[in-house]
Parts: C-alpha cells; structure tokens; sequence
C-alpha cells in the first residue's frame, strides 16, 4: 500500500474544537509578538484575553451533557470538561487582568512569551481536563509543566525565581517520573492505557493486584506531587514564594482545576474498582496536608508562603472529599463526595485568585508586597480593598457564612456520612488552627499602624475585577446553591459510575 | 559467486555464513581504503590544476607513489600522546571516528543484488551510523587537552548537528516519494516514472523533481564531512588544525582515513538516494555497479572542486545557513512534497 | 539457550555495567559516554524485539544529537570532581540501606509473579516494515497525543528563547550596508550660532 492509498480518515475534530481554537491562536499570538513593537504588549495581551473569551464561546456552542469520545477514545467532552474549562477561562482572564500592571512593570516578565506561555499552560490543562487516556494525561500534565517551568523563570535576573524554577524542574520532573512508572506498570497489568477499557478489564478481574497496587501507589505518588499535599508538597511554598507573583497567582489557581479533573478521571473513572488501595492513601495524605499546611501557615511572615501552606491544607480537605466516595465497596456517596471536592476545589481557586490579586495590586515597580507587615495598616490606606481582602481571608478560614465555609462543610457532611466521624473532627479542629493565621492578616489590616500610609491607587479594571472577586465569595455564601447544583450536575452526567 | 559459496562451504562448513560475510566486508573495506589513499593524490592533483601548478610529480610516474610514500610515513611516526590528554580517549577517538564511516557502507547497495545487508531500514542505519562520527571529533578535541583542539571539536559538534537536522529533514522527502527506507528500493523506485518509460530514466532520478533538496543534502553533505568551505573545525588559519591538531602518527592517518572515507561515503549516498545508484541514465546503455562508481567519482570531484573555489565560511554564517535557510526550506518542500503527492499530479504512484 | 536469549544476556549485561559506570565513573565526560554505551545496547535489546525503527531511532534521535549536546555541556563545564564526590561516603550507607529497602519491598509485593508477564505477551509481530506500522498508528490512532507532543516540543522551543535571548547587541561589528548608505549630512552637522556664555543651553550635533 502506498502512501497515497492509505485511507485517511478524518477524525471528529468538533468535541475537540475549543482546544484547537486555542493552539491555532497561541500559534498566531506567537507570530504576532514577533511584530508587536510596543513594550507593554497591549495587543499581545488584548488578544489573549480575546482567545480566553472566544474559547468560552466556542465551549459553551459545544455544550451538552453528553459524553462523546474521540481521538480513538483519546479524548472525552462532557459536562464536567466544559464546566471546568469555562472556571479555567475565567480564571486564565481574572488571572491576566491582575498580572497585567505587575508584569508591564518588569521588562523581563512582560514579554509575549507571557502570553503565550500562559495560552500553552491552558492549553496542556485543557488537554488535561479532557483526557481520557494515560497518555494524554501525561502530555497534558508535562505541557502545563514545562510552561510553567518557563513562567517561573522568565524573571531570570532574580535568583529566588531561578531558584524556584530549578527547584520546580527537578521535583516536577521526577514526579511525571513516578506518574509515568505507575501508568506503565499499569499498562503492564492491565494492558490498556485508555481509561474507560482500564475501569473494565479491572472489573472483569484479570489483572494482576500486586502489579497494579504498585502501579497505583507511584501513580497516586505522582498526582499528589502535582496537587503539592503532604509528603509530595516541598516544592510548593519555594515556588509560590520565588516565583514572580504574577505566575505565582497563574500557578497557585488554575492548575488545581484541571489536576482535580485528572484525579478524578484516573481514580474515579478508571482505578474505581480499587479505591480501597486509593482511598487509603489519599486520606494519609489528606490528613497529613490539613494538619502541616494549617500549622505550618502559622509560622510564616511572607504572604505568599503562608498562601502556599494554605494551598497545601486546603489541598488536603479537597482530598478529603475524594477519599471517602467508597464505603466498604458501596459507591452510593460517591456523588456527593465527589462533587463537594469538585465545590471545594473551585471555590479554592477563586479566593486564591483573590487573595494573590491583592498582593499584585499592592506591588510596584521594584517593590512586592510580599511581607505580612505590608499589610499592615491596610484599612487606613485604602478600607475597600482591606474590605475585600478581610472576606476573601474570612472565606478561606471556613467563617460562616462565606462561600468557604459552605466548601468546607459540604467536604465535611461527605466525610460524616462515610461514618468516619474521627476523619471530620480533625479536619475541623486544624481548620480552626488554620483560621488563626488568616485572622492575622484581618488584625495586622484593621488594628495596626501603617509602615507607610500612602493610599494605594489601582487601575479601574483591576478595582472592579478584586471587587467583583471579593464581594463573589460573599454571594455565593449566600447563595451556594447555584454553584453546588452545578458541580452535583457535572460529576453526575460526567462520571461512568452514574452513566 | 554461487560457485564461491560452495566452495567455502566444502572448506569451512557451519562457519560458511560468517566467514562470508567477513569476506564481503573485506571486499568492500579493501577498495575503499586504496580509493582514500588515491583521493587524496586526486585532490593534490585535481587542485594542483586548478590553481596552475603540477602537484605531486616526485614519488613514482606523475606522482602516482605519492600516497603510499605519505602513509609509509605516517606509520612510522612516533604517536605522540600530549602531557594532561586521557590517554584512553586519545586513543578512542580515531577509532570512533573511523568505524561509523566504514559501517555505513553495509547497507549501501552497489547493484540490484550487490548489498551486504539488505535491511528495511536502511535509510535510518546509515544516518544514525553516521551521525555517531561526531564522537570522534568531540572526543578526540577533549581528550587532547589543547585549546585549539577542543575550539575545533565544539565548532564541528555544533556543526554537524545543525546539518544533520537538514540532512535528514532533506531524506524525509526522499522517504516519502520513494515509499521505503530501503536504500535498495529507493534506488529502484528512481528507475520508473514517465521519463524513464521514455528510455531516459536520468529525468526521473530524485534529483530533478526533489531539486532543491537535492541541493540542500549535498551542501549539508560537505558540511557534514567538515569539508571547505565548511572546514570551521580544521580552520588551519585560526585554529591550525582544530580538534587533530595534537595527532601524529597513525592516529592522525586515521583521522586523515576517517574524513575522507566519510567524504565517499556522503558521495555514495547522494548517488543512491538522488542520482539513481547503479541505475544507467539512458535506457540503451545496461544497469550495473559501473554507473555508481561514475556518479561517486562525479560527485567527489564536486567536492574537490568547491574546495578549491570558495573561502571559508564564518562561523555564524554557517549556522545561519543551516538553521535560517536550509532547515525552513526542507520544512516547506516537505509540505510541498506531501500536497504534489495528495494532488492529481502525483508522479510518484 | 538459543543465540538470542545470549545476545539479550550479553547487551543487557552491557547496558546494566554501561549504567553503573554513569553514576560510578570519576570523570563526568566518561561518564556521559558510558551512557552513550547504555543506549546503544538498549537500542540492541529493543532490535532484538524486531522494533528495528524505535532502535534506530534511539541512537539516532539520541546518541548521535542528544548526547553530544550532553558532552558539549559537560565538557564546558568546569566540575570540581572532589567537591561533588565529598559527601558520598558519609551517604552511603544511608542511601544504600533506604535503596535496599525499597529494592526488598517490591520484591516482596511483586514476588515471583512479575515473570509471567513476559510469558504470555508475545509483542505482535508486524509483517510489514516496522516503521510503516508505527507511522500509520502515530498518524491516525495516536494523532491527539502526537499533536500534543509537538505542542510541547513548540513550548520547549518558545521557553527556551524566552530564558535566553537577550535582546542587547551581541557584536559592535557594523553593518557594511548601512555604512555604505551614510551620507555626509548624517555625520555633521555645521551650524553657524553667535558667540553665548557657557551655561546657555549648547545644540547637540547629529541631532
């Protein structure tokens, strides 16, 4: 057969078409940046937000609640994919809109390639978040990552961010390491990488359990690295911390998105059959994070570092929801586990949007607002935006009724009703402990002096993005029923067990 | 050559096959070294001309001894093994370098039947051997512990990686027309089309419709041998002699063996891949081993006659001939090549 | 045992020695050619399973690019042997005991089990050219992942740029063509001004 004869068949491009919008459009801001004589990259900048909104556009056209594969059941697009691409849009644009000042005042960060390298992690995360295949979990992990190794160290002239990327590399590196050993010793037992023929071969029971708890364990070992809990966290306060804070803010929100929906494909849809082995060690580990993140946190006086042991405990209360969807062989909870941690998880996302928006707003050229003590006094010098951070900071400790506290309680009614009643209380008293450091900002904001009182001045799209952010997770505090009726929808409509 | 094999088996037995193939290998080697050593008398000679000066003319009829006298006394020169060098890797890396340029010829195909290993993938065992050349150089460059040697290396490592990318970017097109790795089908593949329906099979030979890779393998192809004017590692009159600068001897004269049967080698591919191999151009004139010789003959004296034309190149203006415009233009002729073959227009069915 | 099962002893031997020596040798640049070695005999063990193209493809993509950027890098370094090797001997034992630990455990789970694995899985056996098969696989089931993969290629390059490429002239070397187009007018300018005091402002030439 030549070349020529070959059957070349097309296949179904349109379930994927939000992902090709998005790389024929990386591809063209990469040329267009070439051309862009302007040092504060406005164009470059407008038409990444504009590839942000079109492919919110073209996912919303392609939405329907069905499950449809393609790519030789490569790639999956249902619900759940379209609900957390459209938060990783949002995010991506919130996300931009608070870089934006940060990054045109620093001439090494505010190239194109920040741009563009932002549009690729979205991409890899989109490939992510649709992945129904361990390969493409792999890919979309391993382009995520190496856009944000770049991120990270595009402020080459710092040594903490190179630093940070180093560290960043090396760890990440050797978790896609372990991932990538767990998937092949899977494929070893299994003999299939696609994760709906995994979910059935386990249940048909021919594989070898030994091979495969293996596999499993440097699987599980891999994600938790990427999801940054304890034991697999070390590389999470460096990098938030070193890293530019405008990257810090990219890495601190939207990856959490699209991992959770790797997690979920791969433990929920595939390995479900095993979620005994899985289960335990996500609860180790969910444990372990809620406890050293919210203790750890207390110790730190960099805002970004004690963000980053905040990520790391309320990582851990996410894996809290997705260790307790099987009692004794019983998916019967699944659901409402697993859609509190989907709950969870974005309501994570938008307070740390928040909240690291708060520390780009207040940086300047040549000054991050990095320090606790610069927040000292905030009332004094600007009370909206004290305002603003003091809920975002009430939301995440879990004070009623803000949207954090719905979170913490739908992850911890599912833990409740899994019958693990000991599970629920130490989550809840390190939460308390935890809510002792994000009081601390609201008393250093609110009853200290100011180191210096000058006010702090905004661009009107940024007050009204950090409004909007602040004042989001006061409604849906008061309304969280919209949101968690979406999430129970997604994870219904997008889950094999419930299909 | 049926009434050969038989005879070794009656004197050899089981061990027929091996000591067959050792002695095919031997046949090839053999003329190859005696073609090194007279091309270097050829370039003397052919250069000689060029510039308007005799050449060699003391050590035998015209000069004709001449490479035996050079090798005679290079075997008797004392290897001199500089102060600080790794005595080990001294010493490898002439082998390294010669041993890939002798390798690739197993899969050459000298005729329709005449090939040592007549394996699928052919085209991939002959780039991934020569592209282990490089190692030589490197080595021979670091292992000197001299500055001029260790200059010399890195600028050719740099060099032929970037070249190799447009080499084989250049070979995918070949690939594609041809429809098989297999040198030997390439070749054959070359010997139809309309052109060669009409008796003059030279129009259908690769070079014509893939043109500008053509140009493009041949011109990687003396970078790849660090020949002039792509001789940046020797550069004899900024860094004296680049990275063999601190050989004598022997190991210098394989060095010496390893460019040159490199240069027949890269003269004996682009003849098979692009000039039809043994093929003959007309089709009155028979097929055979003769016409391959002709075009590697044609070919290395295309060799020798830009070295005697152009200078040198600069350093940066080698690698932006590399990546700027060879490797996006094999980029475009790719795509270029994969559309004429999609279209109604294909040639090549 | 057949011919075969002695070459894949023998290159496996090759490449388990080749390995030990990478992380073993005292010289960084042997070190890295021992790794070349670990990849030529991988890439004879993966012959021997007919995957005559991914063979290929290991030395080529590998050992003839891959690995002389290593030794480039390597050698250019200047790597102080006796700094680096200080802490091994006072590690040893710690790392060997958690390394023997580890090798123990999954002996322990795996057991004896893992060896049937290769009984029953004979690799299909394509009958066409290896390459062809992979090919066609790559550009029609595999194509999502390939694309992606070439995406990540296309980020590897875009990063690598962004951390590297300064935008400050490399050379003062001058560009013949803009010197040739210079005319006199851009060079000086002749202006004819009355006498002033010092501290009245002074117009710049070549303005």
């Amino acid at each position: 057969m030549t070349l020529a004869e070959m059957p070349f068949i097309l296949p179904d491009l349109r379930p994927a078409s939000a992902e090709l919008f998005v790389l024929a459009m990386a591809c063209l801001i990469l040329f267009v940046d070439l051309f862009v004589k302007d040092t504060r990259r406005t164009a470059v900048f407008a038409l990444t937000q504009l590839t942000l909104v079109g492919a919110a556009v073209v996912t919303w056209a392609g939405t329907s609640g069905e499950v449809v594969y393609t790519f030789s059941n490569m790639y999956v697009h249902d619900f759940l994919a379209d609900m957390l691409k459209q938060l990783l849009y949002l995010t991506d644009i919130i996300v931009l809109f608070y870089a934006r000042a940060y990054v045109v005042d620093r001439p090494l960060l505010g190239r194109g390639e920040f741009y563009t390298l932002t549009l690729f992690a979205t991409l890899g995360m989109m490939v992510m978040i649709s992945a129904n295949h361990f390969i493409t979990i792999f890919l979309g992990v391993e382009l995520l990552s190496l856009s944000l190794y770049a991120m990270v160290a595009l402020n080459r002239d710092s040594a903490t961010a190179a630093e940070a990327a180093m560290k960043y590399l090396v760890l990440g590196a050797l978790a896609s390491g372990l991932m990538l050993y767990g998937m092949s010793m899977i494929y070893g037992a299994v003999g299939s990488l696609e994760i709906g023929e995994v979910a059935e071969r386990l249940q048909a029971g021919v594989a070898n359990h030994s091979i495969l708890v293996l596999g499993l364990v440097f699987l599980v070992a891999g994600l938790a690295f990427k999801l940054g809990v304890v034991p697999f966290h070390m590389w999470i306060p460096d990098v938030y911390h070193g890293a530019p804070t405008a990257v810090g803010l990219f890495i601190g929100t939207a990856p959490k998105l699209a991992a959770f929906a790797i997690v979920l494909r791969i433990l929920a849809n595939g390995l479900l059959t095993l979620s005994y082995d899985w289960q335990m060690m996500l609860l180790i580990m969910a444990v372990l994070s809620i406890v050293l993140g919210n203790v750890a946190a207390i110790a730190q006086h960099n805002f970004k570092r004690m963000l980053a042991y905040s990520a790391i405990a309320h990582m851990g209360f996410m894996l809290l929801g997705l260790a307790v969807g099987v009692v004794g062989g019983d998916a019967r909870f699944t659901l409402n586990a697993y859609s509190s941690a989907l709950f969870y998880v974005v309501i994570y996302v938008l307070s740390s949007a928040g909240a690291f928006g708060m520390i780009l707003l207040m940086a300047r050229a040549g000054f991050e607002a990095e320090d606790l003590d610069d927040y000292k006094g905030l009332n004094r010098r600007n009370p909206w935006f004290a305002a603003m951070l003091m809920m975002l900071m009430l939301s995440m400790a879990g004070i009623p009724f803000f949207v954090g506290f719905f979170a913490k309680f739908a992850v911890l009614q599912a833990v409740v009703a899994s019958g693990q009643i000991w599970l629920a209380v130490v989550a809840v008293i390190f939460s308390l402990i935890g809510a002792f450091y994000y009081l601390r900002v609201v008393k250093l904001m609110y009853f200290d002096a100011p180191a210096d009182p000058t006010p702090i001045q905004a661009p009107l799209e940024v007050k009204a993005l950090i409004s909007a952010n602040g004042l989001a997770v006061a409604l849906l505090g008061l309304f969280p029923d919209t949101l968690m009726w979406f999430c129970l929808l997604a994870i219904r409509l997008s889950l094999s067990v419930f299909a | 050559m049926a009434a050969l094999h038989e005879f070794l088996t009656s004197l050899f037995g089981a061990a027929t096959p091996t000591i067959w193939i050792v002695l095919q290998i031997v046949a090839i080697v053999l003329p190859l070294m005696a073609v090194v050593a007279y091309l270097t008398y050829a370039e003397r000679k052919i250069i000689g001309f060029m510039q308007v000066r005799i050449g060699p003319d003391r050590v035998g009829y015209w000069g004709l001894l001449q490479p035996i006298a050079d090798a005679l006394k290079l075997l008797v020169k004392e290897i001199i093994i500089p102060t600080g060098a790794d005595k080990a890797l001294f010493l490898l890396a002439p082998i390294l370098s010669i041993v890939p340029a002798l390798a690739a010829w197993a899969v050459i195909p000298f005729s329709d039947t005449l090939i040592l290993a007549d394996v699928n993938a052919g085209l991939l065992y002959a780039m991934a051997v020569s592209s282990l050349g490089v190692y030589g150089i490197i080595l021979a460059g670091w292992a000197s512990n001299s500055k001029y040697a260790f200059l010399g290396s890195m600028r050719s490592a740099a060099q032929l990686i970037s070249y190799e990318v447009a080499m084989g970017m250049a070979l995918i097109t070949v690939l594609m027309v041809s429809n098989s790795l297999n040198l030997a089908d390439i070749v054959r593949a070359q010997g139809e089309g309309i052109f060669a329906s009409h008796g003059v099979s030279f129009f259908s030979w690769n070079w014509l419709p893939l043109l500008p890779m053509f140009v493009v393998y041949l011109v990687s192809g003396v970078a790849e041998t660090n020949r002039a004017p792509f001789d940046m590692a020797e550069g004899e009159s900024e860094i004296v002699a680049g990275f063999h600068v601190e050989y004598s001897g022997m190991a210098f004269a394989i060095f010496f063996l390893a460019e040159y049967a490199n240069m027949i080698l890269v003269s004996a591919l682009t003849a098979t891949l692009f000039l039809g191999g043994w093929l003959s151009p007309v089709s009155f004139l028979p097929d055979g081993l003769f016409w391959l010789l002709a075009k590697i003959s044609a070919l290395l004296f295309f060799f020798l006659w830009i070295r005697a034309t152009f200078p040198r190149y600069r350093y940066d203006q080698v690698m932006r001939l590399g990546w700027k415009v060879f490797i996006p233009l094999c980029l475009v002729w790719i795509v270029v090549v994969g559309c004429w073959m999609m279209s109604p227009w294909n040639i090549w069915k | 045992m057949d011919f075969k099962s002695v070459v894949f002893y023998l290159f496996s031997a090759v490449l388990v020695f080749a390995s030990l020596r990478v992380i073993t040798a005292r010289n960084p640049v042997r070190a890295v050619l021992y790794l070349v070695l670990a990849f030529v005999s991988g890439g004879g063990i993966w012959m021997l399973l007919e995957a005559e193209f991914l063979a290929i493809t290991l030395v080529l993509v590998y050992v003839g690019a891959v690995m002389v950027l290593f030794l480039f890098v390597v050698m250019l370094l200047d790597i102080n042997l006796d700094r680096l090797r200080e802490g091994f001997w006072s590690y040893l034992p710690l790392g060997a005991t958690v390394g023997a630990l580890m090798a123990l455990e999954m002996g322990v789970v795996i057991g004896g089990s893992y060896f049937d694995l290769f009984e029953n899985r004979v690799p299909a056996l394509v009958t066409d050219s290896n390459v062809k098969e992979i090919g066609r696989l790559i550009y029609t089931d595999y194509v999502y992942p390939f694309e992606v993969a070439s995406v990540i290629l296309l980020v590897g390059i875009v990063a690598a740029i962004a951390l590297t490429g300064r935008q400050r002239r490399q050379t003062k070397a001058m560009d013949p063509a803009q010197q040739v187009l210079v005319k006199a007018s851009d060079r000086v300018r002749l202006v004819s001004m009355p006498s002033e005091k010092l501290e009245d402002s002074v117009p710049q030439a070549g303005e």
